[in-house]
């Protein structure tokens, strides 16, 4: 089988191995991808960029079987396919490899590689013949992995190549990888692409995702920039550079008006102020200065270190190191009872999972923060909450036919007014704003923005947290950007722009101006 | 025209969801009714007031500790050791009857079982296991600690007066029927109209929310152990005062009944929803099928095979329901 393979990929092969024509997917009242045509070539790298939420990764999950498409075709080696599951797109010789590692932990190396596939003779594993496989796979792809170590021991990037021996364990010609080396450090990182560019050298075709532009050039034969969901051109990896390649991906259209923005706050006091934090491997000296009345945005890449800093000032994560004052003052807080007891709240990333009681009312989600405070003698007074709530759901402009309706039936954007319906109960003089408009509506949206801005210039400091850069631009006073953990760059909001913010946050080296 | 096809087949099925929700929410009320209206056709002895005051008391001990079970996995934490508490806090009552007085001997049997549950809180916080395993390990502590305070042996009360509280009767009922409804009443009281009770239902249902809202999730959770302890004391008093006497392995299993009960009324395995009332539905259920066995004289083999089923019902309906309402 290897024999064909191999000839069959040869360079002059000009049938493209995959060709995704005019794909599309929607998730929701969000156009992930929009008519997007792709042609990957046997035997080379082609490299997926754009910025966060471009679409990358729903492209690549279409191809590897993750997403069904709701338009255009996929075709592997001529055909045209459409896949239910992985499973059928590994049939077709397409592996996905995902962010996270899917490796059992306990079993060795060649148990994972060959999981589900083991030569057995009734039901009996041959382990001689399991083993000389993994040999003859391992010489091939010049691994040099230890067959009989289990996979937890394994460093990251060696884990990595049990998968990427996995997929070619089950004949993948096509493999899909979507940030490999996010989790990886340079050294590994390094070997990593070593790996890729053998892989591609003996027949097989290599789809990266990549936020890392350096390493897609390095490594790259091709590469597709997508903006917005959509196409802005393929080229030859040697033709493009990370400026070129930078000043493709931005420029987004904001699909919502930004309200206008009052003046930033001259000589506000500082409330909420960060110096030094430190959470080893996950953030290094995080320093920042948040104004009363003020937006302070925080931008960077998704895992960039954005939710991190807003857990710590939140006494969600333990800190190793430095310290957070709150009104001038140092304080500790020993989890985030605390900082609420202090007048900071915070709308966190994931809605379901660290905000919503899913199965509980409208009402009880409203007024769990505050509901120590509408009681007496530790009786909630009925009354007195429904009264709250119901002046909440009008202040955030709740859409719900009932305040009694489990919050599971509500959309996400009313979802997300009701989480900030929780904080305005309590009257905080900061909110931490982790992803406020993710996955709502057009119209709640807006709303949301509205409303941001509101608080603010009622003398709330905001630290706001997207992905979308143009929110962050449109709404704040001032932009911090990160990048790996660190805060790289700070901009007054006249002095920042999409190309300066994605420059910083993508490192890519600035143009003389 | 195609508009208007559309409606009616999206109206049954919103129906069909409706009913789907009442049927999760309703149907062991419904079961109960049924099986209620079918014995008391069927047998003339079933609604004969002195029968159900009867299976009120019989009741009273498991109903006592289903009521405190069903507001830990509302709170998302199973109690195994409740049956242990309860056999360790009959035996703490009677030596203690033995050795000073009656009264003294049902106040400690009580404050043994609310010690033992903040024992449970304690060690299951400082260790950070998963309460099914925490309080599975220390049940067999506590059924150790019986056996070493018995030697094995049954602990026998001669004061008689310590069998008031089991066997004597206030206007009609049991004492101990008063008491599982006076404990019925505050528990369900506690759990749907106070601040503790939301933040049950909140901790159970997602932790990480509530904890990111200043819930201080330890001491809820540490709340409903001590809750569950003081329950399976009382109970275990109750039971030994019945009897007069206690042995180290009694109340074996209960624990396991108290959770079945819990179940059986509906409230979740998986935490954030339930009510009180629904456990002692659940142990009114299994009580009067027992009943029901005995009075119909039927085999009581039978009776296990019954409500075994009944149990994988209530279960397998939640998930379904829950599946399909996401």
């Amino acid at each position: 089988m290897t024999a064909e393979q191999i000839t069959t990929a040869g360079a002059g092969d000009v049938r493209p191995r995959v060709e995704a024509i005019e794909l599309s997917k929607r998730f929701g009242g969000v156009q992930a991808v929009r008519a997007v045509s792709v042609a990957i070539a046997a035997g080379s790298v082609h490299g997926l960029v754009g910025e966060n939420g471009a679409g990358k990764s729903t492209l690549s999950k279409m191809i590897g079987g993750v997403h069904a498409p709701d338009g255009g075709q996929l075709r592997v080696d001529g055909e045209a396919v459409s896949f239910g599951s992985p499973r059928d797109a590994l049939r077709h010789g397409i592996a996905m490899i995902a962010q996270e590692i899917a490796l059992v932990p306990a079993a060795t190396v060649v148990e994972n590689v060959f999981l589900g596939l083991e030569p057995a003779r009734g039901s009996v594993v041959r382990r001689r013949e399991l083993r000389r496989r993994f040999d003859a796979l391992n010489e091939r792809t010049g691994f040099g992995l230890p067959a009989d170590a289990p996979a937890r021991s394994l460093r990251t990037a060696d884990q990595q190549k049990v998968e990427i021996l996995r997929a070619i364990a089950r004949d993948a010609r096509v493999v899909l990888m979507d940030e490999p080396t996010a989790a990886l450090t340079a050294d590994e990182t390094q070997r990593l692409l070593t790996t890729i560019r053998a892989l591609a050298a003996e027949g097989t075709s290599v789809v990266l995702v990549s936020h890392f532009l350096e390493e897609v050039l390095d490594v790259c034969d091709t590469v597709s920039i997508m903006r917005d969901g959509a196409l802005v051109r393929t080229a030859p990896a040697a033709d493009e550079t990370p400026q070129t390649l930078v000043d493709a991906m931005i420029g987004r259209a904001l699909d919502v008006m930004v309200p206008p923005r009052r003046s930033a706050p001259s000589d506000a006091p500082v409330v909420l102020e960060a110096r030094g934090l430190r959470r080893t491997g996950v953030l290094e000296d995080i320093s920042l200065q948040l104004h009363a009345g003020e937006i302070l945005g925080l931008a960077g890449l998704v895992g960039s270190g954005r939710s991190e800093v807003a857990r710590a000032l939140f006494g969600a994560d333990r800190i190793s190191a430095g310290e957070v004052l709150i009104d001038g003052s140092v304080v500790r807080l020993r989890g985030p009872r605390d900082a609420v007891r202090r007048g900071i709240a915070m709308l966190p990333e994931s809605r379901k999972d660290q905000g919503l009681l899913m199965l509980r009312s409208v009402r009880e989600n409203a007024s769990l923060a505050t509901v120590s405070q509408l009681s007496r003698g530790g009786i909630v007074r009925r009354g007195a909450e429904r009264v709250q709530t119901r002046d909440l759901a009008g202040r955030v402009d709740l859409r719900a036919a009932s305040l009694e309706q489990p919050i599971v039936s509500l959309s996400g954007g009313n979802q997300q007014k009701v989480l900030f319906a929780k904080w305005l109960a309590r009257r905080p003089s900061v909110l931490i704003a982790d992803e406020p408009t993710r996955g709502v509506d057009v119209g709640a949206k807006s709303q949301i923005h509205e409303l941001l801005v509101e608080l603010a210039a009622g003398g709330m400091a905001v630290l706001l947290i997207s992905s979308e850069i143009e929110e962050v631009l449109g709404l704040s006073h001032r932009v911090l950007v990160m990048r790996a953990g660190r805060i790289v760059a700070e901009y007054a909001a006249q002095d920042a722009t999409q190309e300066t913010v994605m420059r910083a946050a993508f490192a890519a080296p600035t143009r003389a101006s | 025209m195609s508009t208007t096809t559309t409606e009616p087949t999206a109206a049954p099925a919103a129906g069909a969801r409706r009913l789907g929700t009442i049927g999760r929410e309703y149907g062991i009320v419904i079961f109960f009714l049924i099986l209620f209206v079918g014995l008391s056709l069927s047998t003339s002895t079933f609604l004969q007031e002195r029968n159900l005051l009867n299976i009120l008391d019989q009741s009273a001990p498991l109903g006592i500790i289903a009521c405190a079970v069903t507001i830990c996995m509302v709170c998302g934490i199973f109690d195994l050791s409740t049956g242990a508490i309860y056999g360790l806090s009959a035996v703490v009552a009677c030596k203690v009857a033995n050795a000073a007085s009656p009264d003294v001997g049902v106040l400690a049997g009580v404050l043994c079982g609310l010690a033992l549950g903040l024992v449970n809180a304690i060690v299951i916080h400082l260790t950070r296991i998963n309460s099914f395993i925490g309080t599975l390990a220390t049940s067999i502590v506590f059924r150790g600690g019986a056996l070493l305070v018995t030697g094995g042996s049954i602990v026998t009360v001669l004061d008689e007066h310590f069998t008031t509280l089991g066997t004597s009767d206030l206007l009609g009922a049991k004492y101990s029927v008063w008491v599982f409804g006076a404990f019925f009443l505050i528990t369900a009281f506690v759990l749907a109209r106070t601040t503790f009770g939301r933040y049950v239902y909140a901790v159970g249902g997602n932790e990480e929310a509530a904890r990111l809202s200043g819930v201080r999730t330890a001491v809820i959770r540490g709340a409903c152990y001590a809750l569950s302890g003081l329950a399976a004391g009382i109970a275990g008093v109750l039971a030994a005062s019945r009897t007069a006497s206690a042995q180290a392995d009694l109340g074996v299993g209960l624990e396991l009944s108290a959770i079945a009960a819990a179940v059986v009324g509906g409230t979740s395995i998986l935490g954030g929803e339930g009510a009180v009332w629904r456990g002692v539905l659940g142990v009114l259920t299994l009580a009067i099928i027992g009943n029901g066995f005995d009075l119909l004289n039927i085999d009581s083999t039978y009776q296990q095979l019954v409500q075994g089923v009944l149990i994988l019902t209530a279960v397998a309906a939640d998930q379904l329901l829950r599946r399909r309402q996401r």
